[in-house]
């Protein structure tokens, strides 16, 4: 019920209200609700739960989090002091 | 895109795997919220490949699960009225009532349709001007803004036959029902990353300080839950109990203001009853009185019926976190996703129905 998918933004509609624009999610289009994040370009990544962006995929995050598990494989990784995770923390 | 496909992959799991294992010393309880994560440990058997010592309850996270049968029996009530079109998200229509479900309705002649999206309900109603269309509006707080956007572009479409039968409950408040109860087992949260997305995760900090509970915005791929799970034991054994973010690539601290405010201005919070969990205060949303000419129950004054419950469910048990759906009695037997007793073995995301489907244990009293 609240399954979201991350797909990439091919078209934004300038001007429709609601803002809407079209996703694909590996070769299926849909017609997808922007207005939540109206600053999003085409060819960003965006998260959409029933026909809803609710949020775009930030790169640099995810690009981080891979880096981690990089570093945590070759054992560069010291258990409990992570900076990458430590930094997000509130 | 390759951080999409690395969620998904197994090389970082088996790196997590090893490190929850160096970090844990104890036996620790961590409960995921909700339903789509409970769907991804029980389809992975993440539970079978940590340490023992980490035991995974599941929470009451689906809002198919939790709607109350008196909802379900309104929805039929006003599918079955005359004239009627009744738009639903496809995961509603197998849930039983006290007697039925809404695909048997629609068996039986009622317009029953399945939407994908809470705009689609509006098309429909404003493809059908001479009938009156409602859509039963489920969800948590990811959801329930799309499905305020259905009432305010109803409202700016000048629509008079659109209407909506809220269930909407909230995380937050049932997460300190289950952490305040006496008999409260668990340590650690994973907090449904889709959720935050849209609320962020500022409302969390008090309540990991004042329970003392480690809390973790966690995303829905199995190497997402395998970090969160990480995180949580990485506090447990330290002592620590904050807030962090596993779920960085979606979720803000803030969440999403925008879908918040269309939430605000369309929804207020109210006590609501869920499924298998009674009254909880402060835990749903239900249309202002603003906008009360959308909402179904004030259009359709349907009479309140009996409710009638399976004695057999143990859902509540399960919803908790009391009991594995493989405790059940009814379990696999009298209870299959074909003729569900109880929510739980209906919708994927319910915990009877991923034990069921994944988990091919044999059930009590088979042969
Ligand atoms: S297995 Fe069926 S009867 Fe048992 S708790 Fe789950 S839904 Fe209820």
């Amino acid at each position: 019920m609240c399954l979201a998918v991350p797909g990439k933004l091919v078209r934004r509609e300038d001007g429709s209200d609601p803002l809407m624009g079209t996703v694909n999610f590996g070769g299926i289009l849909k017609n997808v609700c922007l207005d939540w994040i109206p600053d999003v370009r085409v060819g960003e990544y965006v998260i959409v739960h029933v026909g809803f962006a609710i949020s775009k995929v930030n790169e640099s995050e995810a690009l981080q989090t891979l880096q981690l598990f990089k570093d945590m494989q070759s054992g560069s990784h010291v258990s409990g002091k992570s900076e990458a995770v430590q930094r997000k923390t509130t | 895109m390759k951080h999409v496909d690395v969620y998904r992959s197994e090389a970082p799991a088996w790196t997590l795997l090893r490190e929850i294992k160096s970090l844990t010393t104890r036996p620790w309880t961590i409960m995921e919220i909700c339903g789509g994560q409970t769907h991804a440990i029980v389809k992975s058997g993440l539970e079978d490949l940590l340490p023992k010592s980490i035991s995974l309850v599941h929470g009451p996270g689906c809002p198919v699960c939790v709607t109350p049968v008196e909802t379900l029996d309104k929805a039929m009530a006003i599918a079955a009225l005359p004239g009627i079109i009744f738009t639903s998200f496809g995961d509603m229509l197998r849930v039983p009532g006290s007697s039925l479900d809404l695909l048997t309705v629609k068996s039986r002649g009622a317009d029953v349709r399945f939407v994908y999206s809470p705009l689609d309900a509006v098309h429909v109603a404003q493809a059908n001007p001479d009938r009156e269309v409602v859509f039963f509006g489920v969800g948590f707080e990811t959801t329930a803004p799309a499905n305020a956007m259905a009432v305010v572009e109803a409202r700016r479409l000048n629509l008079h036959n659109f209407s909506m039968l809220s269930s909407h409950v909230l995380v937050l408040p049932a997460i300190e029902a289950i952490l305040g109860s006496p008999d409260n087992r668990v340590q650690g949260f994973l907090a449904a990353g889709h959720v935050c997305t849209i609320m962020g995760y500022e409302a969390y900090e008090p309540l990991a300080h004042k329970y003392r509970v480690p809390m973790i915005v966690t995303g829905f791929e199995p190497v997402d839950i395998l970090q969160g799970i990480m995180m949580a034991v990485r506090q447990l054994e330290t002592g620590r109990s904050d807030v962090e973010n596993q779920y960085a690539r979606a979720v803000r601290r803030e969440g999403n203001r925008r879908a918040q405010k269309v939430m605000n201005d369309v929804f207020e919070v109210c006590d609501k009853a869920w499924r298998g969990l009674g009254m909880i205060p402060k835990s749903g949303l239900r249309l202002r009185h603003e906008v009360r000419s959308f909402d179904a129950e004030y259009r359709f004054g349907v009479e309140r019926t009996e409710v009638r419950e399976s004695p057999l469910c143990f859902a509540g048990d399960v919803l908790r976190g009391m009991k594995k759906p493989t405790e059940c009695p009814s379990f696999g037997g009298e209870c299959i996703p074909e003729h569900p007793l109880g929510a739980p073995m209906v919708s994927s995301e319910g915990s009877c129905a991923a034990y069921f489907r994944y988990r091919r244990i044999v059930p009590r009293g088979a042969a």
